[in-house]
Order: C-alpha cells, then structure tokens, then sequence
C-alpha cells in the first residue's frame, strides 16, 4: 500500500487489540482470559473486560425469566389492604393512575418510567439482540438498540421500588391487615432475575458474534 | 497483572465509544463535525463532552432543588376531615415515634444523608478537577464510582408515596394526597443523576498527564 508522506504514519486503526479503562483511561494490550477470569486497571482498579461462560445463552435464558416475572408483578396485585371492612388493592400500575388522577402528573411519569417503563424496555431490548445472536442472525438496528440498553440501566430501579413498597407496607400494617400479593413476590424473583442477566452479560461476547456474521 | 501500556487512549489519539467500548483512532475533524463509532455509529469523544460546564449546572440545579424538598409537604394524610401534611423529616419523626427504628433509619438514610452526600461528593470532584489538582486520584474515582450506584436508593420514599396513595382511599375515614414537596424531591434525584452520568472520572487523572505544566 502507498503512504501519504504528508499524514503521520498511525499504529494500528481502529483496534479489538487495545483497550482503554473506562475511568482513568490508561491503555491495555488485550490478553486472552480464561472462562471466570476478570481484567482490572491497575492503576484505578476499574473493571476492564471479563470472559464468561456462555454468555449470549445464558443471559437469553435469564431475559425470558425476567420478561415472564415482570407480566406477573405488574398484572397481579402487589398489596391487599383491609381496613374496618373495607378492602383496597394496589398494583404498581394503581399507584402510577392515582398519582395522575390527583394532578402530580410529573410524579406519576417519575414512578411510571422507573417501576414499569425502563425496567420492560431493557428487557425487550435484550432479548432483541439476543434471541437473533443465538439463532446465528444480526438482528437489525443491533447496535443502536444495544447501546439504548446501557442507557436505560440506571433508570430502571426495580429494587429501590420494591424497597418502596415495603416501607409501605410496614408503615400501614399497625392501623390495618396489610396481605402481600403475587406481585410481590413476583417483583422480588424480578430482581434476582434481572441482576442475574446483568452479570451473565458479557458486551465483548456480543461484539464478536457480531463480527463473525457479517 | 495485566500489561499496561505507559500511556492513555487520550495521549494516543485513541476514542474509547461509549456505547460498545471498541477503540477508534480520532482525526482531526471540521469544526461542528462528528466522529462516530465504525462498529456501532455512537458519536466519538476523547471527553464526554462538556463535562464540567454540564455537571456543574446540575449540580447547582439539585442543591436549590433540595431547599423545597425538605420544606415542602411530600404528602398529607387527610383522616377524619382533618389533614396533616408530612415533610420528608416529620415523617422520619413518624416513624421514631411508632418504634419503627430500623425503617426510620433506612427512610433517614435514602431520603436525607444520601442525597446531601452525593452533592457534596460531586461538588469535591468537580472542584478538584478545576483545580487540575493530583491528590489522590485512585479514591476520588471510587468516591465517583460510589456516588454513582448509590443516587437511586433516595427514590424509596417517592414510591413508598405511590403505593400509599393507590393503598389508602377509604372515602371519609382516610386519604393520603400526594405533596408538592416529593416532586422537588423526585427533581433532586433525576437531576442528581444526570449531573453525575455527565461527570467524566477520567478528567481526574488528565491532570496527571503533563507534570511540568503546573
Ligand atoms: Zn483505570
Ligand atoms: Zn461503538
Ligand atoms: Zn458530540
């Protein structure tokens, strides 16, 4: 190939072989990990990558859990109240209606999007990239719907909320008979099951099967 | 260990995306004109973009947020006719006074320490930047990483609300009504978030980078 005389010589363009830590920015040369193993920064103890066993499988098996938990804990009612004969259910959706119903539109929205719209996004848009990956296709707009993913993460407070939940639950249940529903407990196998996902996840596995369909 | 190159993607002209880590080599660019990711087509920044300029406005955006989130109502239980609105500290108080120590604690906690924590935290990081400073550049990342994960937690008492609100309508007996004072406060920590996720840790190491310049 002719080199420009004019254009400094580059090392290596853009490169799978180099990687840089994502919070003080040094730069690694790669180096193959066995399965488990883990590469952090030396300099600021940052993750850098990790190799795990079967990710794009096992991750796709925990999304669909996670996908299946979530219709229950949002179709079921999360807490049944009972108060001098009179009775009152709340499901995560109820406590997004009434919020609106009494003009805190904005607050609804806040409760809406953490508890029920990021949470359901992030999972869709998982099992989106997955489900193709393990059937060998490239599943289309992958990477933009990839990086929503990343995106939505710290918007989806599932654990917070369902934390929420229980100071409620305990703040009401001396002046009534407060029963927990199918939700809730649905909303606590959604934690586990999601958390799960995360750690199965391995973003460079992703990446290469990628690479390696085109 | 793992093998470090002496240098960081910065100094060599190296882009780290945001969205699937993969490292590109930056050109000089047109003003007004953006590099993007080859593999994913993320816009390519050697910095998030600015960062400090960002952070600070939002920072400052939460701290006057906060003054109305601790004065305001964030609800008022109506029983009998007669209504008492509830602070975010009046009703820890709430809590103390029913025995609920470990629930006080957590509400004490998520609600109050954590929220002042994570601005003061951000504003120590933001100044120490500014002031190209080099004093320990290994524990203000873990103080950047911690305020991170841990902004979310302060929502436990904005869900706690929706679920009292969906729970207790018992017509004349009692009603909780939502409170202006739990909008500002759902604010302070969406707008804390942002003020962090626009925060770049690696601008605490950059001013390790050319000794001799200060
Ligand atoms: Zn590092
Ligand atoms: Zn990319
Ligand atoms: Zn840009």
């Amino acid at each position: 190939m002719m080199s420009d005389p004019h254009s400094p010589t580059f090392p290596p363009p853009v490169t799978d072989a180099l990687v840089a830590c994502h919070d003080c920015d040094l730069l690694y040369r790669k180096r193959p990990l066995r399965e488990g193993e883990k590469a952090r920064c030396v300099r600021c103890g940052a993750l850098l990558y990790t190799r795990k066993p079967n990710s794009i499988e096992r991750s796709l098996t925990l999304a669909l859990a996670a996908l299946i938990l979530f219709v229950l804990a949002n179709v079921y009612p999360l807490l049944d109240f009972q108060f001098q004969g009179r009775a009152q259910q709340s499901s995560v959706l109820s406590g997004v209606r009434e919020l609106y119903a009494q003009g805190m539109w904005a607050l609804a929205v806040v409760v809406f999007v953490a508890s029920i719209l990021a949470p359901l996004l992030k999972i869709l848009a998982l099992l989106y990239v997955l489900l193709p990956l393990h059937f060998g296709r490239r599943p289309w707009w992958m990477a933009q719907v990839f990086r929503w993913i990343e995106t939505l993460h710290p918007w989806a407070m599932t654990e917070v909320y369902l934390l929420g939940v229980l100071v409620a639950f305990v703040k009401l249940s001396d002046i009534a008979t407060i029963v927990p529903g199918v939700a809730l407990y649905s909303f606590a196998a959604l934690i586990v099951a999601m958390a799960a996902t995360d750690a199965a996840l391995e973003p460079e596995a992703i990446w290469e099967r990628l690479e390696t369909r085109r | 260990m793992n093998p470090a190159l002496p240098v960081t993607a910065a100094r060599a002209a190296l882009a780290r995306c945001h969205a699937c880590h993969l490292l590109s080599r930056m050109k000089p660019l047109a003003p007004g004109s953006h590099a993007h990711c080859p593999r994913c087509g993320a816009a390519l920044h050697l910095r998030k973009p600015d960062s400090l300029a960002r952070a600070w406005a939002l920072t400052l955006a939460a701290y006057i947020l906060y003054i109305p989130a601790n004065t305001l109502p964030i609800m008022t239980v109506v029983s009998m006719g007669h209504g008492e609105p509830d602070t975010i500290l009046s009703g820890v108080r709430v809590l103390i006074a029913g025995g609920l120590w470990p629930l006080a604690l957590l509400v004490f906690f998520a609600s109050v320490v954590v929220p002042v924590l994570k601005l003061l935290a951000l504003t120590c990081l933001l100044i120490s930047v500014q002031r190209k400073s080099r004093w320990r550049p290994r524990d203000r990342t873990v103080l950047y990483r911690i305020t991170e994960v841990v902004g979310r937690w302060s929502m436990i008492d904005v869900f706690m609300i929706s679920i009292l609100v969906a729970l207790v309508k018992l017509g004349a007996i009692a009603t909780i009504e939502p409170g202006a004072g739990a909008l500002a406060f759902a604010a302070v920590v969406v707008v804390t978030m942002f003020a962090a996720m626009s925060f770049d840790p690696r601008l605490i190491w950059d001013a390790l980078e050319n000794p001799d310049e200060r």
